[in-house]
């Protein structure tokens, strides 16, 4: 009986992080869309008009930008005060 | 969520329960079950807050109405998310 079989296993393995991945971009569409309706829904139309979906669209590639932004940013931070990496570091 | 770990648990080596292709079956049933969760409660969110007011005895006509349209352009707000989302996925790997 192979009780480590299941995560030995190469094809589970990819499965594993193939799916781990598409969840990845699920939660993030789910969380996007979520924040997008604040910032671009007024009343709810009998459809979505050019400009929500532009509005959509442009909070999508923002949002992206803002995530980047902070990484890169705290990454110089990190990289310049030797106290501040200390504290940030795990 | 934690319909994972029960379900896996259950299962008894060499019963034929714990082979690979039916495991990645489950998982996947479970996870679209998940996501049809999360989507479900955001969009209800979204659309009590976009469509009624202050709550009554009942849901009125125009409510019942706003809810339906707020529940359409949720979905068409979902799949422009989804889309430009992978779009910009893939603007950044061709950079790599």
């Amino acid at each position: 009986m192979d009780t480590q079989g299941v995560t030995a296993d190469p094809q589970l393995q990819q499965f594993i992080e193939v799916e781990s991945q598409k969840q990845r971009f699920q939660q993030l569409v789910h969380q996007m869309t979520d924040v997008c309706w604040e910032k671009c829904m007024d009343k709810p139309g009998p459809k979505l008009d050019s400009r929500t979906e532009t509005c959509f669209i442009n909070c999508v590639e923002r949002f992206i930008d803002t995530s980047q932004f902070i990484l890169n940013r705290l990454e110089q931070t990190q990289r310049g005060r030797g106290s501040l990496s200390e504290t940030m570091s795990d | 969520m934690d319909g994972f770990g029960s379900d896996f648990s259950s299962g008894a080596a060499g019963s034929g329960k714990m082979d690979p292709g039916t495991i990645m079956e489950q998982v996947k049933v479970q996870i679209a079950v998940a996501n049809a969760q999360e989507l479900l409660q955001r969009m209800t969110d979204k659309c009590f807050k976009k469509c009624v007011g202050k709550p009554g005895g009942s849901l009125d006509n125009s409510e019942q109405k706003c809810i339906a349209m707020c529940m359409d352009r949720y979905m068409d707000a979902w799949n422009t998310v989804s889309r430009a989302y992978n779009s910009r996925l893939q603007r950044e790997r061709a950079r790599i």
